[in-house]
């Protein structure tokens, strides 16, 4: 009887020891970057928040990560302003028009979507999507648009709205696919309960199915902003990498920054310690952006699991 | 007449129509993607291309270095994933394992960038002290071990309670009902999940920018830097001369081809069952 209580408890402690893994994943990178940025923090307090520029020369040290956060929170605006619309309206097809058929295997291509890796969607803007954006979007928007300051400059392709949109193509599965689970969810007695006072099936969609989805739908969203906040390569390669005040945003045909391509174009010839130190700063700036991004996301999904049990909220 | 009938069965079938465009047009990049690297990339293919060293014009080193750390990977990331994952199914019913639970759900969401800095932070500033593949290995651990954990505890508890009651009233441990009897009857699915992760995880780039550098050379030990497929894919989008970039795609078309035949021959296998192509989100 001892024996068997003993050979059950310290195998229990062994694995329970191995799962405190992700405890110890999560302190290490937040060791790594609090005191990696220490030495920045340290020498300009604040100003590292909202300072622009970003000069490792000796004796003119400064580094401010401003233009960064915007070009990062820009970028990612431009993702959900495309991307939301187009995964809600893959959603709703998938789980509520599509002919049963075809569902399937449409939701596997959309699905392929996620699978492919990041730096081929990379690859894929510099030498594809750029020309794209350039020639059949944002030519024609600062030809006609240009007076209004955010459609102004030379469009090059490779550039902040560039890439936006190939974030808003890399979160479109995402979205989609959380967004066609709460779909699927949404308890057929309500589609039931529009039918019977006459609405058509776009009328239930909008108004009892989604407002019913609601709070997964937000998740989902969130989700996929930040999937766009922390992507790195697909945007290093398109964005332009501007770096210092010019970065700054002043158009969206203007080349940018966000805070994984800064990190990743200059974290490993950066040439001194502070300047080390001004890239680790960034990377704390961008954990914490995405920490909280997950779990406002984690509340709403949550919360939509909740709601699911039959009482609307 | 904005309320009639018609105009509401006329919308009715606008929005259809609205909707499937949106199915059409995020199709359409898929396609683009996948045609692009198939023309780029197969005119690059050939045997000198597969197996030289990079100053050579060949990507050699590069696919050898992918399968090194995808193996490297696989052996650190999948055991802690997996047992982490049984604490989490079998045991997971107190405070401790709920939060484990959300730890690994943040973790997943971890900007690869900043796990590729946290590997630098630790292993190279303090264990290595040079580039190194087993930094690498490291990082893209850090970024398996949720995904892991997270589809073993799916899968486990997906077997019925009955199985598990059948092995304890022989008199049989937990641990060894566990590791005996539950594991196995999960096992495809937990197969399938972790194929899953592997597959994420081969395509990763921003973890080994910092970690295994890039190098024009096969294979040189634990403390030199290596080459992967992203990486170089990365490197290469980058350079000057057209030949370069067109090896870029042709390492693209090599990439594509090993994750895609992975997630496929999964997806494939497991037909029928709940299992997304990404552990993201």
């Amino acid at each position: 009887m001892m024996r068997r209580i003993t050979g059950d408890k310290i195998f229990q402690i062994a694995i329970a020891a191995i799962a405190a893994s992700a405890l110890a994943i999560l302190v290490a990178n937040a060791y790594v970057l609090t005191s990696g940025s220490a030495l920045v923090f340290d020498t300009f307090g604040l100003d590292f928040l909202t300072g622009t520029s970003w000069n490792a020369v000796e004796g003119r040290e400064a580094f401010g990560v401003l233009p960064y956060v915007l070009g990062t929170l820009l970028t990612s605006g431009i993702a959900l302003l495309i991307g939301v619309p187009l995964s809600l309206g893959i959603a709703i097809f998938l789980a509520e028009m599509s002919p049963k058929k075809v569902r399937v295997p449409l939701s596997y291509l959309v699905e392929l979507l996620a699978a492919v890796p990041s730096v081929i969607y990379g690859l894929w803007g510099l030498f594809v999507l750029r020309f794209w954006s350039q020639n059949y979007i944002e030519i024609p928007l600062n030809q006609y648009l240009g007076w209004i300051p955010l459609f102004g400059g030379t469009p090059l392709g490779l550039d902040i709205f560039t890439a936006g949109l190939i974030l808003a193509i890399m979160i479109i599965p995402t979205i989609a696919s959380v967004s066609r689970e709460v779909i699927s969810a949404v308890p057929n007695s309500i589609r039931e309960g529009a039918y019977s006072i006459g609405a058509t099936k776009w009328e239930t969609i909008r108004h009892w199915v989604l407002s019913y989805g609601r709070s997964g739908i937000f998740g989902a969203i969130i989700l996929g902003l930040g999937r766009a906040v922390g992507e790195t390569m697909a945007v290093t390669m398109v964005i332009g990498n501007a770096t210092g005040p010019k970065a700054m945003v002043s158009s969206l045909f203007d080349q940018g920054q966000t805070l994984p391509s800064l990190i990743a174009n200059g974290f490993i010839e950066s040439p001194d310690p502070l300047s080390k130190s001004a890239y680790v700063g960034a990377g704390l700036v961008l954990l914490v952006m995405s920490i909280a991004i997950n779990v406002i996301a984690y509340l709403m999904v949550t919360r939509l699991f909740k709601v699911k049990g039959g009482a609307v909220e | 007449m904005l309320n009639s009938y018609r105009f509401r069965r006329y919308k009715n079938k606008l929005f259809f129509a609205l909707c499937l465009a949106c199915v059409i047009i995020a199709i359409v990049p898929l396609v683009s993607i996948l045609v692009e690297t198939v023309v780029r990339g197969a005119s690059q293919i050939n045997l000198h291309f597969l197996t030289a060293n990079v100053l050579q014009g060949g990507i050699g080193p590069s696919i050898q270095g992918t399968l090194i750390i995808i193996g490297l990977t696989s052996a650190i990331g999948i055991p802690i994933g997996i047992f982490s994952g049984i604490y989490l199914a079998e045991y997971g019913n107190n405070k401790y394992a709920s939060n484990i639970r959300v730890i690994n759900n943040v973790l997943t969401q971890v900007p690869s960038i900043i796990v590729g800095m946290t590997a630098f932070g630790i292993i190279i500033l303090y264990v290595t002290r040079t580039y190194s593949p087993f930094a690498g290995a490291v990082a893209l651990s850090f970024m398996l071990i949720p995904i892991v954990a997270r589809t073993t505890e799916e899968s486990l508890k997906l077997v019925p309670n009955s199985v598990r009651e059948a092995s304890l009233a022989l008199g049989v441990h937990k641990w060894r009902t566990t590791l005996n009897v539950v594991l196995p009857a999960s096992k495809s699915g937990l197969v399938t999940g972790t194929l899953l992760g592997v597959a994420r995880i081969a395509g990763e780039t921003a973890p080994l920018l910092f970690t295994i550098l890039g190098s024009s050379f096969f294979f040189q030990g634990f403390n030199a830097p290596m080459d992967a497929l992203p990486l170089r894919i990365f490197l290469n989008s980058r350079m000057n001369t057209a030949e370069e970039q067109a090896a870029a795609w042709g390492a693209a078309l090599i990439l594509i081809l090993i994750v895609l035949a992975l997630n496929i021959i999964v997806r494939v296998a497991s037909r029928g069952r709940n299992f997304r192509w990404t552990i993201n989100g």
